[in-house]
């Protein structure tokens, strides 16, 4: 055991192990949480408002309890109760957790009974047999920002006089949309629970363990250690997982209303686009000023979102403007649109993945306004210091990104105007956009736990979630290197709440976080075993503070290119190629970043060519909830996707030296392909998704 | 209404009682324990059931069990042999072609079936009309992406799975003809 | 999913008459749309007739003149996409199967259920929401709704659903037919053409057939264009989706270069496989041209009543048909590089 280095020759970080869950994922062994085998298991199933807004009056379960294996149907009259006023973490909405706390229905496809059978197929049937009478009342689903009752959740962000600077030379005012998305993981949201002499255990598909357990607890007003978390393997959240939902809670009831006895609850695919959370739909007004060299003068972006009366979450789509370009002028502002509809959700960068759109699309078509090529445009707009705060940044490499991309994706080679390139009936084009990313506080407190096995073997220990990030791997290679040891002398061990807390995993925050607090316990081991420890011997590490936090603007920063053909007679839209190049401090393990950064982008492809939750206002709910209708990229839509990345050194972001990278790979993509489909046919597509129909008939 | 079955799975053949509703995939998770196959979207949308019945490629999620009756079932957890992974599994890992895992025995038994249905001739969508024949159409990036299709990603590991496939689907020894460059650090 | 009573049918006549004694009972193929809709509470059927094991299931070439070659119903999609006999003799057939669903359904859907799936219109299968055809006389959702996949020619106030499959476009620009076997044990033969049928007031019929009819195996007749007849799908996933529109052409030229024959189908355009009829009047006998090829696309056009949501199709529907065609008239001058 020598002291700590990270990324150096020799050592396991910044090498590209292969994942070591991998094998048992391959082979489909590696447990997930309705798999575990539990003793003589009953099924829930949920019944679903087919009202908007209204009163439930009366459910009637005759013939559904009459079905042979039914045990129970829960309603609010008979369901046990939550302490609805319990004190929860930030990330909750305990208003959208009081499952069957009354017969009030805030939204379409809220929960309003549960039936709890011997096997899945009677539970399925059964809830189909009942009856729920309503008092319906009006109901308001559609959302817009021609809405009188939009509301600002906090006063706009203002530097300088958006409103009454100078007359432009050039000036950029255009509204820009992306649509409502739902998470849609593999994984449906399940929760496998047994609630048994004061104790509830567990199997949940969550992005935190700890987070489920404190929540869960305050609701039944147990203690925390009461309940017992188990999540090992996760199959994918993308920020769905991250804050519970009505789901989970309602499974609890079940576990509660059945003492002693395991129940099952896994979601349909078309309840996870009522239950669990979604991407807002935004509207951005953009007003971008400058001079005719493309500098920046005034940015003005006002993003309109939607909420839910049953309680806020605002998509912070402005956001990100904040501390993009330099501008002496600057508005940036959000309006809320609160309706009959479930509170939306974290997606996988939430505000940022939006809130990129808008801006990114505008600066590409200053760029055009100016005759600039749209990398110089970005470049000539860099501020010295974060436009926001007045902070200098920890780092801020976004102009080596767009010159290292340009060097890579060929775009000097492309056509110098819009519509100038056509090869078999195809319209081709080329686009850019930044992305960012904050290094931003992880959700939640972490420890960590190392022991000395004995024979050069060390087990790490925390609770956190591998959702797919390639946690397991990469935490292991940071603690091989704080410990000084061959990578296969670490065991690591992670997803249940009998280990120590670790924060929820958000914000892009898991490895900078958890690695840090990996850091920490092997400087408490080698204070407290030395250099030769007794097998047995333990310490615990506790997620340090970060000295710069307060001082610095930290950002990872990316360049996403973009090749896109459009049809010419069909104007169907393909994407041949995307490359990214990122600048997000140490790369812990290649293999896995590079999924995680093509994972982002193949996402923000979905983004940009198909995802759409369609509403219909008259019922409230999405009428396209399943993926024959709502689409995700499919293979056959990613060709050529790359990404890469540059060195870059900061050692104030953490003592990894490594910024987030699961969420900015999805940043700026969907702008890309729409100023690459603009640059291959000259039609300026401000809304998301980018679909034929745009291009024909126009 | 419930029926009695047999089927094989992975080698072992089982005979259970099962509702006439169960799934396939039902009875292999639920009644057996083969939890190897995913329940991803229980109507044929998303791939991450898929099995092999009988050697061919299915959904496990839009079979009756009781239609199953007698049939073999290869599962992912049942394509290794001697304790060693399928090479499509190996070369899964190796390309990363995974990310959260719950998609992936899936993508497993879909690319299993499509070395075999490439070999015995079939084509795809992508296949040029009076192409193939003997030995099969070649087993390009585009041909695996098109028959890839029915296994949606999430994650959006498709770059890897491709690759996967790619490797998995070359005779052994034989170098790639053009590595397909995927990016990395410089 | 109501609790069902399972029967495995050993002759094709019993099945037929099985399902017609039983007004609760459906045949049961490869599954791939009866069990996703019983899922959804859309089918709810008391008793399924399971007809995969009856020997429906080899493609054969009719006797000899006859020329052509028949499908079993029960021969799986990518069985029958893959057969020498259609990928030689109809290889548009081939295209279009492989355009469908994805490797694994084809490898479950059968021939005859992929005929008789039914509308993927989002409120059909939505039993939340008001449909005509799922509920006679609940109303229509989609007239006033989403209306991306839904129809442009031949709809009704009560339904403006499409039918889904890309099978059966080809089928009927292929003038394919359907051999059906009756609960009386009788057997006859109906041009897939004729088997689906507009909605009308009674949206919640699909096809011409009677309960208990039972589809037996799908006929080609000997068509000369056939052989060069091609595919064409516009979606929005580049793969596993439906069709916006599709369009099945085949087409025979005179020895003055003009058209002696044509054939169009048009997918997801109707509520049923969409026979441009128009379109092929107005170019037998004038110029293969690219501008009697967008002629005969405004022909057919000029029938067209698209929904606010969806009038884009028409402009697909132009270029699929004028693209297509363009397409095999090249190639049938040996300019094409297929």
């Amino acid at each position: 055991m020598t002291a700590t280095a990270y990324g150096r020759p020799g050592t396991a970080t910044g090498t590209g192990p292969p994942r070591s869950d991998g094998p048992a994922k391959a082979a489909g062994t590696a447990p997930y949480a309705y798999e575990y085998r539990v003793a003589d298991p009953a099924y829930v199933a949920p019944v679903q408002a087919t009202v908007a807004r209204g009163r439930v009056l009366e459910v009637d379960a005759a013939e559904a309890e009459a079905v042979e294996g039914v045990i129970a149907v829960l309603t609010h009259a008979g369901a046990p109760g939550l302490d609805t006023g319990a004190e929860l973490s930030g990330l909750q909405r305990v208003a959208e957790l009081a499952v069957l706390q009354s017969g009030e229905v805030s939204y379409r496809g809220q929960v309003v009974a549960a039936v709890v059978a011997e096997t899945f197929e009677a539970a399925w049937h059964a809830a189909a047999l009942v009856t729920v009478r309503y008092e319906q009342w009006p109901h308001d689903a559609g959302f817009s920002d021609q809405r009188a009752d939009a509301v600002a959740p906090e006063e706009d962000h203002r530097q300088g006089e958006v409103e009454s600077a100078a007359p432009a030379e050039v000036v950029v005012e255009q509204t820009y949309a992306t649509a409502m998305q739902h998470n849609n993981p593999m994984e449906p949201h399940t929760t496998v629970a047994r609630f048994e002499g004061g104790e509830l255990f567990l199997y949940e598909s969550t992005q935190g363990s700890y987070e489920v357990r404190r929540t869960v607890a305050a609701l039944l007003g147990m203690e925390p250690e009461r309940v017992h978390v188990v999540a090992p393997y996760v199959g994918g959240g993308f920020g769905s997982k991250g804050p519970l939902h009505a789901p989970t809670v309602l499974a609890v009831l079940a576990a509660v209303a059945l003492p002693g006895r395991w129940v099952k609850l896994a979601l349909t695919r078309r309840q996870m686009f009522a239950l669990v959370g979604y991407r807002s739909p935004t509207i951005q007004r953009v007003r971008l000023s400058a001079g005719a060299d493309g500098r920046l003068s005034g940015v003005d972006v006002v993003a309109t979102v939607q909420s839910s009366h049953v309680a806020d979450f605002v998509e912070e789509a402005a956001g990100p403007a904040k501390s993009m370009y330099a501008a002496p002028n600057r508005r940036m502002g959000h309006r809320v649109v609160r309706l009959d509809a479930a509170v939306p959700t974290w997606m996988r960068a939430p505000g940022e993945c939006p809130g990129m759109f808008g801006p990114e699309v505008a600066m590409d078509e200053l760029a055009w306004a100016c005759g600039l090529d749209p990398i110089e445009v970005r470049l000539r707009n860099e501020p010295e210091r974060d436009p926001h705060t007045g902070k200098p940044f920890s780092s801020r490499n976004l102009a080596a990104c767009l010159r290292e991309g340009a060097r890579r994706f060929g775009w000097a080679d492309r056509a110098p105007e819009p519509g100038g390139r056509v090869e078999n009936g195809w319209r081709v084009g080329m686009g850019v956009a930044a992305s960012a990313y904050p290094v931003v506080p992880p959700p939640g407190d972490s420890w960590a736990r190392i022991r000395y096995e004995g024979e050069g073997v060390y087990a790490v220990s925390l609770a956190a979630a591998d959702i797919g990030t390639g946690a397991w791997t990469a935490l292991a290679q940071v603690a091989a290197d704080a410990l000084g040891v061959p990578l296969e002398r670490v065991r690591v061990r992670l997803g249940d709440s009998s280990l120590p807390e670790a924060s929820l995993a958000g914000g892009s925050t898991g490895l900078m976080s958890w690695g840090s607090t990996i850091h920490a316990a092997a400087e408490e081991f080698r204070r407290g075993h030395g250099e030769r420890p007794e097998p047995g011997a333990e310490a615990t590490g506790h997620l340090p503070a970060n000295p710069a936090q307060d001082d610095y603007a930290m950002y990872a920063y990316g360049a996403q290119f973009a090749e896109v053909r459009v049809h010419a007679a069909t104007g169907e839209v393909r994407v041949p190629r995307l490359l990214g190049v990122f600048a997000a401090g140490r790369i812990v393990n290649a293999r896995t970043a590079r999924s995680q950064f093509t994972g982002g982008m193949t996402m923000g492809l979905s983004m940009a060519l198909h995802e759409e939750s369609v509403v219909d206002a008259r019922f409230g709910h999405v009428v396209n909830g399943d993926f024959a209708e709502y689409h995700i990229a499919a293979n056959a839509d990613v060709e050529d996707v790359q990404a890469h990345w540059i060195d870059e050194e900061d050692p104030l972001v953490n003592p990894l030296g490594a910024k987030g990278i699961g969420e900015i790979g999805i940043v700026g993509t969907a702008a890309a392909v729409a100023n690459a489909a603009y640059h291959a046919t000259g039609v300026r597509v401000r809304s998301l998704p980018v679909r034929l129909d745009d291009f024909i008939g126009a | 209404m419930d029926a009695d079955i047999s089927l094989t799975v992975d080698g072992q053949s089982h005979d259970l009682r099962v509702d006439t509703r169960t799934t396939l995939l039902d009875a292999l998770r639920e009644h057996l324990h083969i939890t190897s196959p995913k329940k991803g979207c229980d109507h044929g949308q998303c791939g991450s059931c898929t099995v092999l019945l009988s050697g061919r490629r299915v959904v496990s999620c839009l079979v009756l069990a009781v239609a199953a009756e007698g049939a073999e079932v290869t599962t992912a957890a049942g394509l290794g042999r001697d304790g060693r992974p399928h090479r499509v599994q190996q070369a899964l890992v190796e390309h990363d072609g995974l990310q959260c895992g719950y998609c992936t025995p899936g993508q497993v038994c879909s690319a299993v079936g499509v070395l075999d249905e490439a070999a015995a001739g079939w084509p795809s969508a992508v296949t040029p009309p009076g192409a193939g024949g003997d030995g099969g159409p070649a087993l390009t990036a585009a041909e695996i992406r098109e028959r890839m299709s029915g296994n949606l990603c999430r994650c959006g590991a498709y770059a890897g799975i491709v690759a996967a496939v790619e490797e998995a689907a070359r005779p052994a020894g034989e170098a790639p003809a053009a590595p397909a460059p995927r990016g990395g650090g410089r | 999913m109501k609790p069902f009573d399972y029967r495995r049918a050993s002759d094709a006549a019993g099945a037929a008459a099985l399902v017609a004694e039983h007004p609760g009972a459906a045949f049961l193929g490869g599954g791939t749309n009866l069990v996703d809709h019983m899922k959804l509470g859309v089918a709810a059927p008391d008793m399924l007739v399971d007809i995969t094991h009856l020997p429906m299931d080899r493609v054969e070439a009719l006797p000899e003149g006859e020329g052509g070659v028949s499908i079993g119903a029960n021969v799986r999609n990518s069985e029958a996409a893959a057969h020498p006999l259609v990928r030689e003799r109809y290889p548009v057939l081939s295209q279009a199967l492989l355009s469908g669903a994805s490797g694994q359904l084809r490898n479950a859907a059968t021939t005859g259920g992929n005929l008789l799936q039914r509308t993927r219109c989002v409120y059909f299968q939505d039993t939340g929401t008001p449909c005509n055809k799922r509920e006679p006389g609940s109303g229509c959702s989609a007239l006033e709704g989403y209306q991306r996949y839904h129809a442009v020619f031949g709809a009704s106030p009560d339904c403006v659903a499409t039918h889904p499959s890309d099978m059966a476009v080809a089928l009927v620009a292929l003038d394919a037919r359907v051999v059906v076997t009756d609960a009386a044990g009788g057997e006859r033969r109906i041009p897939v053409a004729e088997l689906h049928r507009l909605p009308g007031e009674a949206p919640e019929q699909d096809t011409v057939l009677s309960r208990g009819d039972l589809i037996t195996a799908v006929e080609l007749p000997e068509m000369p264009m056939a052989a060069r007849a091609r595919y064409r799908k516009i979606r929005d996933r580049a793969s596993f989706a439906f069709a916006l529109v599709s369009a099945a052409v085949g087409l025979e030229l005179a020895a003055d270069g003009t058209v002696a024959d044509v054939r169009i189908a048009l997918g997801g355009v109707a509520h049923k496989p969409w026979r441009a009829l128009l379109a092929e009047e107005a170019l037998r006998g004038s110029a293969a041209t690219e501008a009697g090829f967008a002629a005969a696309a405004e022909a057919e056009l000029s029938e067209a009543r698209p929904l606010p949501g969806n009038v884009f199709k028409l402009e697909l529907v132009r270029a699929a048909v004028t693209e297509t065609l363009g397409e095999v008239a090249a190639e049938l001058r040996g300019e094409g590089e297929l």
